[in-house]
């Protein structure tokens, strides 16, 4: 009965968020779509962290390469050929690249595939070493792919980067794959090979004397988490429509350590929140960068002062309040419907309502 | 290739290395305590030569007044941070005291942004080290040897304090075993903020003679040398400070020679870095010099 | 025909030589002790058996397949179960998770299936949570399934690290000095317990202890070994009497 009451909820939350996608898809501005979109980009790039190292304990920095890989792919499969022309004015692009146009989807998941593919080759190796080791190689791999996108000039036009990629990101794409990639993510480490994940995350050395292979299950999640990844890079590609191999500076993989940390490891709740906290956040402090006048004074803008303001409040987040916003705690119903009604006896039943279940969190419903 | 011109590569690959390596030394030095990989050392680079900028240009301090002091005074920024950010972190997951390195890594980075601006300075080389030298037919600009005997003499210094001080042996003992040295009645945690300390300074100063040698200085300046740095920390086997001189000279030169020989392939030397990298720990996961410690089971 | 045998199996770990040309048999269903003073190897040939470590020489045989130098979890998968001096359970999991993790190497179902919950997924998944709490009640451990596994007292953690062995079905169980910390009561509970699973899950136990009572208790054959050597090998009353065990025990105190 239980189940049937949080299925039939959670079904009603999915239909509310899909109605509240289609109305702001329609009447909000550019700029709120644009922030909303980067919301569920960066949701998926926690999340996929937090699937190898919060549930199976590798820690990999690998993500802004594997965000590169789709994010090319999807942009060259999507341009037009006019635009490649005059992007690559200083070489001409390969043949082969020159006149394919996709749709975004097959673009998009080719990207998805692609990035998989060098997740799968770089793990294979990588994946023996431990902790630390495990870092600075997967750093090393991130940053060789973006070194190798900057001198392949014919194909991804170098430092000059990518102008005029279609922008078919909008907020069904991205956050209709944000809820695919929570749904696969949960439905993945509560099943019995999320259990040899934590346990390979717990004890290596228990878990492979109770028969769980080591490479095969690190290779598993850390492919599965750079498919999305290059999903979600091919979605901030089509979403910006410029990139370049800046784009993917390992400050991107440092930013979403941040967020996770921020959001709790092992908490998908935890990261979905804490990465649309931080991209709303880090939009609401624009105007602090900007020109503004207090009376007379007039204030120049100081570039870099959002930044500032992050890292000081991430570091006091780290020092004071370790296990981030979630800590392992995930949204359930059975969770909310105890913290509603706690929360209605601690209010005397005074017929204050509790506050309703954010909207980030709503997709996790444990079966 | 003429000798000569071979020869001024190699003085150009030496010294390159000898900053690759006192910029290493802090990071493996507190590897090797802590266990931790201090993202934000190669900010502190770029804070000491700021600081010896600023001595010089707004404080009119001749320039040997202004290195040593913002040596020191970095070794002090140093301090702070060990005591803000990572001493309440110590008992706590690995990954937070990581995080926190990168959030203080970006707090340098953008303060630097925000207090010395975006746009790159011209930093002044003192004449002594401007002139132009002949060694044996190969002309060579005297900062080239000045950057690698002051690497030299920080070595030597610093070999000393770790290998004839009480808090060098403490440092060592740390290493091995941080509780049990505690036990012993060690005070561990001035050792600890000793060696940030130290680490900075010496960061600090390889960040002064990186100006010296590129003389622009910018608030990112200190990532990708930070990042070689520790590359080269790696290679050398982390947590070992004679692996960390030996894999700072090593990749210092291997690059040089890499442009020098292959000019094609320019454009992948910061890959090339890496790629030596991670070929060394497939086949020799801990380094260089770094012992092999099976797991305790 | 003998379950597990080891032929002049021998590890250096550098200069230091761990188990020097050690060789037994175990016939199914023994029971067998391994004892030796701190540090004489016991635990060295433990991490061999169960592939762990790579024998510097020797060769390891399990059920008449050569397992030398084979992988861990390739070594568990055939029938060869163990548990920890240090107890190594998976604090993130719970009783029942640290149990059915041990279920997971017979999993037919691909990770598609498991995340798409499909219907050979599910009922994998049903049969193995049955099973795995069958397990927990016969060790009588069912009514703590959804507590933390770290949160459980010393003595519930040792047979909880014993249970979660045994769902990986194994045909020889090796035990880590399953009696470390207990108290002379505890470890008379154990004993029955570990005669009691050795009939009802049909094994073969190969079990390194300190304790003597507990040894001389329960098993019939004991093998003695120090420096990584055997130094006598027998029915207890001949281990007791060996005046070679007896000297190589000597000042060590735990044989009064």
């Amino acid at each position: 009965m239980k189940i049937t009451r949080n299925r039939i909820l959670t079904l009603i939350t999915l239909v509310v968020f899909a109605g509240f996608l289609a109305y702001s898809q329609a009447t909000f501005n550019p700029y709120i779509l644009r922030i909303m979109n980067l919301c569920a980009i960066f949701t998926i790039f926690a999340v996929t962290f937090n699937l190898v190292y919060g549930y199976t304990g590798q820690f990999s920095l690998g993500h802004a390469g594997f965000a590169a890989v789709g994010a090319y792919t999807a942009a060259l499969l999507t341009m037009t050929p006019v635009q490649k022309e005059l992007n690559f004015f200083l070489e001409p692009i390969v043949p082969v690249l020159a006149n394919v146009q996709w749709p975004f989807l097959p673009a998009m998941l080719l990207g998805g595939v692609l990035a998989a593919v060098v997740g799968f080759l770089i793990g294979w190796p990588a994946l023996r070493l431990r902790g630390d080791y495990l870092a600075i190689a997967t750093l090393g791999f991130g940053e060789i792919i973006r070194v190798l996108f900057v001198n392949m000039q014919r194909v991804t036009n170098g430092s000059l980067g990518l102008k005029g990629i279609p922008e078919y990101t909008n907020v069904y794409w991205s956050w209709g794959l944000a809820l695919v990639t929570i749904f696969v993510t949960k439905r993945l480490v509560d099943s019995s090979y999320g259990r040899a994940l934590k346990a390979i995350r717990d004890d290596e050395v228990a878990a492979e004397a109770l028969g769980v292979k080591l490479s095969y299950h690190k290779i598993l999640a850390f492919t599965l988490s750079s498919f999305f990844v290059g999903i979600a890079g091919a979605l901030l590609a089509n979403l910006i429509s410029t990139i370049d191999p800046k784009v993917f500076l390992f400050f991107l993989t440092y930013q979403v350590v941040g967020i996770t940390v921020m959001g709790g490891m092992s908490s998908l709740t935890g990261s979905t929140v804490s990465a649309c906290l931080y991209t709303v956040f880090l939009e609401a402090l624009r105007p602090v960068e900007s020109p503004f006048s207090i009376g007379p004074l007039r204030v120049p803008g100081v570039p870099g002062m959002r930044m500032v303001i992050f890292s000081a409040l991430l570091l006091l987040v780290i020092l004071f309040y370790r296990r981030g916003l979630f800590g392992q705690a995930e949204f359930s119903w059975d969770w909310f419907f105890e913290k509603t009604s706690a929360l209605r006896a601690r209010l005397g039943r005074t017929g204050k309502t509790a506050p309703a279940p954010s909207i980030e969190s709503e997709e996790e419903e444990r079966p | 290739m003429t000798l000569s011109l071979f020869f001024q590569h190699l003085a150009n690959g030496i010294s390159l290395g000898s900053l690759y390596a006192l910029i290493a030394i802090g990071y493996t030095m507190v590897y090797g305590i802590l266990r931790l990989i201090n993202f934000a050392h190669g900010d502190i680079v770029m804070l000491g030569s700021y600081i010896a900028f600023y001595g010089v240009v707004m404080f009119f301090l001749p320039w040997w007044v202004s290195f040593p002091l913002a040596i020191l005074l970095t070794g002090v920024v140093g301090i702070i941070i060990e005591r803000t950010a990572y001493k309440p972190l110590r008992e706590v997951p690995r990954i937070n005291l990581f995080t926190s390195a990168v959030a203080v890594s970006f707090l340098l980075e953008n303060l630097g942004l925000v207090i010395f601006g975006a746009r790159p300075k011209g930093f002044h080389r003192p004449p002594v080290m401007d002139t132009v030298l002949y060694i044996g037919g190969a002309a060579v600009v005297s900062y080239t040897p000045i950057i690698i005997l002051t690497a030299l003499v920080l070595f030597g210094g610093l070999m000393f304090v770790v290998h004839r001080t009480k808090v060098g042996m403490a440092m060592r003992a740390l290493s091995k075993d941080i509780e049990t040295t505690g036990l012993m009645g060690v005070n561990t945690d001035q050792v600890i903020t000793f060696s940030f300390a130290l680490g900075s300074a010496l960061a600090a100063a390889g960040g002064i003679l990186w100006a010296i040698k590129f003389p622009q200085i910018q608030p990112l300046m200190g990532v990708m040398p930070g990042l070689k740095a520790f590359i080269a920390a790696v290679l050398g086997g982390i947590g070992d400070i004679t692996g960390a001189l030996i894999g700072g000279f090593l990749l210092g030169i291997a690059e040089i020679m890499l442009v020098a020989f292959m000019p094609n392939l320019a454009g992948y030397r910061d890959a090339f870095a890496y790629s030596i990298l991670i070929l060394l720990l497939l086949f020799r996961p801990t380094g260089i010099m770094g012992e092999m410690e099976p797991e305790k089971v | 025909m003998s379950l597990l045998r080891l032929d002049g199996v021998t590890k250096c770990f550098g200069g230091l030589t761990a188990v020097n040309n050690f060789s037994t048999e175990l016939a199914p269903g023994e029971l067998c002790a391994l004892i030796g003073p701190n540090g004489s190897g016991k635990t060295t040939i433990f991490n061999l058996i169960t592939g762990i470590y790579t024998p510097t020489a020797g060769r390891i045989t399990f059920n008449g397949t050569d397992i030398t130098g084979k992988r861990p979890d390739i070594i568990a998968s055939l029938g060869v179960a163990r548990t920890f001096q240090n107890i190594r359970l998976f604090n993130g999991l719970d009783v029942l998770g640290n149990v059915l993790v041990g279920h997971h190497l017979r999993l037919r179902s691909d990770p598609f299936s498991a995340i798409l919950r499909a219907p050979n997924y599910a009922r994998e998944e049903k049969e193995m949570r049955q099973e795995a709490m069958e397990l927990l009640g016969a060790l009588s451990l069912d009514h703590l399934a959804h507590e933390d596994a770290t949160s459980l007292p010393y003595g519930q953690q040792r047979k909880l690290e014993i249970a979660r062995a045994l769902a990986t079905r194994p045909r020889l169980l090796l035990l880590d000095e399953p009696a470390a910390g207990m108290n002379p009561g505890e470890s008379e509970e154990l004993m029955r317990f570990i005669l009691h699973i050795l009939d009802a899950f049909d094994l073969t136990i190969f079990l390194i202890e300190h304790q003597m009572r507990v040894v001389m208790g329960i098993c019939p054959r004991i093998i003695a070994i120090d420096h990584g050597e055997t130094i006598a090998e027998g029915p207890p009353e001949a281990i007791q009497n060996n005046p070679r065990v007896i000297e190589a025990y000597l000042g060590v105190g735990e044989y009064a």
